[in-house]
């Protein structure tokens, strides 16, 4: 566990980063820091590893203060991403990798073996390991800068907006990714954005800041969304906070009605309905086709493919979308195989929602009440 | 004019002896090497501690700029009246040239030094220390390696001006390829000048391209983009192209200009 224990910052012009914070980023969880820039929000992440000292208070790792500890060796035990990754030009990949470990004077082979692992778990194919940083795109080298920070397995990873600085689409892929290893691995991790998806994406707990370094508040995502403390944390969270919220709560049993399937290759002529479902021989869903304008067997190139799939197991928000974005107005719904197992309207989705319980609304004075 | 110089330089008894072109070459590289050691002595500690602690910054570019002023043949009587007495054989002709020559290698080297190390990305720096380096690691393992093309750049100029330069000894009596140029003068034999005005020329072009060769190997490939496989699509963060090409190393280049033009 990472502990602030009021913690100030106070640079030499005066300014005051960080007042008098105080927080706990419980150990195995992911803890995001967000808010607007000028919020200090950086600065604590990086006065952990004393990038940056404290003017007063501390900040303690599992109990010790991190200021009595020697810096270099703090720091050694701390994964460190940042924006830009901060590759070494001069080193290959895998000597970028293999830094911490060459550092802490761990075995050489036993280290390449463990940086050519880290790689491919980062999802680099192996062929990179011998490429410079300048032959990589901006992804790609966040990747290596992930592998490099994990390199000597170290409990705590601190992430300073890793992922921003590259565009939407690897940034979403960025994201899953490190959402998949961090739940083989379980690192204590402080994540730093000032975008509020990515808080409440990532985070297991999201901390918003203030200008100025005063905490706004502090919960698991869901509650965030529910309970905005005040107008700051409101507007910061943004609007379509209800829809949202929706991303945490599981999907209840939903009165699905079975749906008149084609296979791809049949025709849809004569079929009676306004729109009808095409599957493959596996039963997933492909697209939809209209019979009435359908000539003659069905070809991917007439599928309609705006409708959107849910899983029955995944959160309401999918099963909501499913409905809102077919253009049949019937969501198609599918088991964990991605087979179908029918389809739901909008307002049987929403009956659903207003029926569903909302623990996050169970204790409005237990800040950090877990998400459904 | 061609011809006497054609016939200077293939008389064989020009190229024996202990003023023939062989040792006086041999003699030129001994001052230049020995200038060039000293001043690295200084100049990239110095430079590295610059760049690495970003405290002093006004100092290189003030030297630098100041450099580029100082008269080489001004300084060169200067020491020769200053340490003459002082000094006893052959010393007392060597040193004041060699102090000269070591004085202009300094700026280029400096400035070499110290814009390498400034110019490392700020991120890698950051990285090397947020991953527990201490500030000689950093230096070590990333700010010099990074900073290696620019070094090299200094170093080549501040090479190129003393081997240069390093004719002006002559000027002060002692040997080098110098001495083709003053002797020839006084007996206006104007082949044995243009030959040793050309040996000069040559010899700084020969060494120029063997440290080109050792550059080459030096630095590393990912700074150069001689790496293995593709280039990167784009969007990378890309900082080495530019790292060779800096305002300092242009300054650098142009005032081994000025300095060559006030003697040859």
């Amino acid at each position: 566990m990472i502990a602030f224990d009021g913690v100030t910052k106070k640079f030499p012009d005066g300014t005051v980063a960080v007042d008098s914070l105080s927080l706990e980023a419980p150990s195995g969880k992911i803890t995001v820091l967000v808010g607007p820039s000028g919020c200090g929000k950086t600065t604590s992440l990086r006065m952990i590893n004393r990038m940056i000292r404290p003017t007063s208070g501390t900040i303690t790792l599992d109990g010790k203060d991190t200021g009595r500890m020697k810096e270099s060796e703090l720091r050694r035990g701390i994964g460190y991403v940042i924006q830009h990754a901060g590759l070494f030009p001069h080193r290959t990949v895998l000597d970028n990798v293999s830094t911490v470990p060459r550092l802490l004077g761990m075995d050489k082979t036993e280290t390449r073996k463990r940086s050519m692992e880290l790689l491919e778990r980062v999802g680099l194919d192996p062929a990179f390991a011998k490429r410079y940083p300048a032959q990589l795109s901006g992804g790609q080298q966040q990747r290596v800068g992930v592998a490099r920070a994990l390199a000597a397995d170290p409990p705590v990873m601190l992430m300073d907006e890793p992922f921003s600085a590259v565009d939407p689409v690897v940034r979403e892929q960025l994201q899953d990714q490190f959402l998949r290893l961090q739940g083989d691995l379980g690192k204590t991790i402080i994540f730093v954005t000032h975008d509020i998806d990515e808080a409440i994406k990532l985070g297991d707990q999201v901390t918003v800041l203030k200008v100025g370094g005063h905490l706004a508040q502090m919960a698991a995502p869901a509650y965030l969304l529910a309970h905005p403390v005040d107008d700051f944390v409101a507007d910061f969270v943004g609007r379509d906070r209800g829809y949202r919220a929706l991303s945490f709560q599981a999907t209840p049993r939903l009165p699905l009605a079975a749906e008149r399937t084609i296979a791809m290759g049949e025709s849809a002529e004569g079929v009676d309905a306004d729109w009808v479902l095409v599957v493959d021989d596996q039963n997933h869903p492909l697209g939809w086709v209209e019979p009435l304008r359908a000539r003659g067997a069905i070809r991917t190139e007439m599928l309609h493919r705006g409708g959107t799939v849910a899983r029955a197991s995944g959160p309401l928000r999918g099963a909501l979308d499913s409905a809102l974005s077919s253009p049949s107005r019937r969501g198609v719904i599918v088991d964990d195989s991605g087979s179908l197992v029918g389809t739901v309207k909008a307002h049987e989705v929403l009956t659903a929602i207003e029926q569903a319980d909302r623990p996050e609304l169970a204790d409005p004075r237990k800040p950090g009440a877990p998400a459904a | 004019m061609i011809s006497g110089l054609i016939d200077w330089l293939t008389d064989s008894a020009n190229w024996s002896g202990s003023d023939g072109v062989v040792a006086r070459t041999v003699e030129h590289l001994w001052y230049s090497g020995i200038s060039l050691f000293v001043a690295c002595l200084i100049a990239i500690p110095l430079g590295l501690a610059i760049g690495h602690t970003g405290r002093g910054r006004f100092f290189v570019v003030n030297l630098a700029g100041a450099a580029r002023a100082i008269p080489s043949l001004g300084l060169l009587y200067v020491m020769v009246l200053w340490l003459f007495p002082k000094l006893v054989g052959d010393s007392a002709f060597l040193v004041p040239s060699l102090i000269v020559l070591i004085v202009l290698a300094i700026p280029p080297l400096m400035a070499g030094a110290y814009a390498g190390v400034e110019g490392v990305d700020p991120a890698a720096r950051d990285a090397a220390k947020g991953m527990g380096m201490t500030g000689g690691q950093v230096l070590a393992k990333v700010e010099v390696p990074n900073a290696l093309p620019l070094i090299f750049s200094g170093f080549r100029s501040a090479t190129l001006q003393v081997i240069a330069t390093a004719t002006l000894a002559a000027v002060a009596g002692t040997g080098g390829l110098g001495r083709f140029l003053i002797d020839g003068q006084k007996v206006r034999d104007y082949p044995q000048m243009a030959s040793g005005a050309l040996l000069v020329a040559v010899l700084a072009l020969v060494v120029d391209l063997l440290l080109a060769v050792v550059q080459r190997y030096a630095v590393s490939p990912g700074l150069t983009g001689r790496g293995s496989g593709r280039p990167a699509e784009g969007g990378g963060v890309r900082r080495s192209s530019r790292r060779s090409n800096t305002p300092l190393d242009v300054e650098i280049v142009s005032s081994q200009r000025t300095v060559d033009s006030q003697h040859t």
